[in-house]
């Protein structure tokens, strides 16, 4: 249980710094923004098809028409944001020298990980938390298959944690927060870019690059589909992330 | 309480510690001394299980540095060199982080971090920001959470570096009061620091220890005899066959004098005092007295003596000034 005292710290220093607040209120205004320009759209649209009786009024479902591409959304944005939230972890713990005395502490290193991972992941949720304003508020104009928003939700409870994982490993790497912050950028990049590569290839590599894609496996999600396949994905990134920055960390030991 | 047995590091090609062996009993202070890049923060990092040795053993209070870490960390308080430390947090917060970490019970906690808040002189900073802490009350922060959890063995990089003189002569009392439940490891690079607080002392240079034992063994072993220094006024000639003349003088070492006055180095038994002789011979000669002291019984000297064949002395002289200018 040595985990808590690290998660508590972690905790203090995100909130008694500006980061929480600055990430929490960026992505906020940016998501709000997505959220209100999708609203209009869809508003237009149904009004559209009020007018022409031959419309498919099935195909206006509110919850497939702006939840929907708001999560796709907000999964893009977030590739932007969680390095915010990742970059010093580990990276300034380097700098400042402090990691000396963090794990001459008798606490396990996976205990280390684990606290900071799950404070990371705190603030994350407590975003999540912030942006149910978005389906609360649609459901004063229309009826929300909340259903399909909670399987929107574990979606991108999974995605971020995997994005959270990939950015705590790349922090252990380097002493510097910048070079931490943007590598962690590039790579969450790469791994949604590669998606688009699958358009373009044939056979078996269409299937694989899709399969590695980061954000191809939140598509179902979004659609109120919770698919072992997609689970599977982002677990396996997180559990393999988090078990390389134990080595990581075990490796700087090592040299010294 | 810690046994060090040919401890090796080595950083690439660079060997930063080498074939080091010593040992500390329980309730001992023992003081790391030697010039700056000896191998003294190495070999305390690996004594606090920050990094492992490449090759040798280290076991703390009985257990294994390397096999057995984190026994080793439940009995260790460590304060790293600079004392690195949260910026972000105020001192209390930060205290209480490091009690909990450190297993101690929740009932507890406040009472044990106000205790060493109170000892190391910081109890009125709690509510400040470490970051905007001086550089000695930083150090103060750093003493206090490795006095928390009450540990047995303490293994202090430079306890003292950046404090005031008032505050240097404190924080050596705190540490001078540890002694005997308190096995205590520091490194200085301040020699009259270790005379204060230390029982023991290792002098290690270039990753070697050159010299280990309590100070009056060092001085014993590094200066076999007892050396006056003497300057008559007088014919020298006859000065220094009446000083060889001294009973119990083994050895008269002229130096350059001044005009007219003999200047010498006048070896003896250790138990053999020539001071009272030599005042005694001046006045029934009717010379004058110019300098009479014993030199080569100070911590001082033994550190020059043993580090000096190893290392160019413009760095000893630099460190002796340092020395005197922060005694």
């Amino acid at each position: 249980m040595r985990w808590v005292p690290v998660f508590k710290k972690e905790m203090r220093l995100y909130f008694g710094s500006p980061v929480a607040y600055a990430f929490l209120a960026l992505f906020l205004l940016i998501a709000g923004w997505m959220f209100s320009q999708i609203f209009l759209i869809y508003s237009e649209m149904s009004m559209r098809s009020f007018m022409q009786p031959m419309g498919g009024a099935q195909s206006l479902n509110p919850t497939e028409n702006v939840m929907r591409p708001l999560f796709s959304n907000m999964s893009v944005v977030l590739l932007f944001f969680i390095p915010m939230l990742t970059m010093r972890l580990f990276a300034e713990e380097k700098k400042a020298g402090t990691i000396e005395l963090l794990l001459t502490y008798p606490v396990r290193d996976g205990e280390v990980l684990f606290g900071k991972f799950l404070a990371a992941g705190a603030v994350y949720l407590l975003l999540l938390l912030l942006t149910l304003t978005y389906p609360a508020l649609m459901s004063a104009f229309g009826r929300v298959e909340w259903g399909t928003v909670l399987t929107g939700y574990v979606g991108l409870l999974l995605l971020g944690a995997a994005f959270l994982g990939v950015g705590v490993f790349i922090s252990s790497l380097t002493e510097n927060q910048i070079v931490a912050g943007s590598a962690t950028f590039g790579v969450l990049l790469a791994f949604w870019l590669i998606g688009w590569g699958a358009d373009a290839a044939g056979g078996w590599l269409r299937t694989l690059l899709q399969y590695l894609s980061i954000i191809e496996h939140m598509d179902g999600f979004g659609k109120g589909v919770i698919d072992t396949k997609d689970v599977v994905y982002y677990v396996t990134v997180i559990g393999f992330a988090l078990f390389l920055t134990l080595r990581a960390l075990d490796a700087k030991r090592w040299k010294g | 309480m810690i046994q060090v047995e040919h401890l090796t590091k080595r950083y690439g090609s660079v060997t930063a510690v080498s074939d080091v062996t010593f040992s500390v009993d329980k309730g001992r202070i023992v003081g790391f001394l030697g010039p700056n890049g000896a191998g003294k923060s190495t070999t305390m990092k690996i004594l606090s299980c920050f990094m492992p040795a490449t090759g040798g053993t280290a076991r703390v209070a009985g257990f294994d540095v390397f096999s057995q870490s984190l026994e080793v960390r439940r009995r260790i308080g460590y304060l790293p060199e600079n004392a690195p430390l949260y910026g972000d947090l105020p001192v209390g917060a930060y205290l209480e982080f490091v009690a909990e970490i450190k297993g101690v019970g929740r009932r507890e906690r406040r009472a044990r971090v106000e205790e060493v808040m109170e000892r190391c002189f910081i109890a009125d900073m709690r509510r400040r920001l470490i970051g905007k802490l001086s550089k000695g009350y930083r150090q103060r922060v750093g003493l206090a959470q490795a006095l928390l959890g009450d540990p047995e063995v303490l293994i202090l990089d430079e306890p003292t570096i950046g404090l005031d003189p008032k505050q240097i002569a404190e924080i050596r009392a705190l540490i001078r009061s540890l002694a005997g439940q308190h096995t205590v490891i520091l490194s200085t690079h301040i020699l009259p620091e270790v005379s204060i607080v230390c029982d023991g002392v290792i002098i290690i240079n270039r990753g070697r220890i050159v010299a280990q034992g309590t100070q009056s063994e060092l001085v014993e072993q590094v200066f076999p005899t007892a050396r006056t220094q003497v300057e008559i006024g007088g014919p020298p000639d006859q000065v220094l066959a009446a000083l060889r003349a001294v009973p119990g003088v083994t050895e008269v070492e002229q130096l350059t004098g001044g005009d007219g006055t003999a200047r010498a180095l006048v070896e003896s038994p250790r138990d053999r005092d020539v001071r009272a002789d030599v005042v005694q011979l001046t006045t029934a000669r009717g010379w004058r007295l110019l300098e009479l002291h014993q030199v080569g019984m100070s911590l001082e000297e033994v550190f020059i003596r043993v580090v000096a064949g190893e290392q160019d002395s413009d760095t000893l002289d630099a460190m002796a000034g340092e020395t005197r200018s922060q005694a």
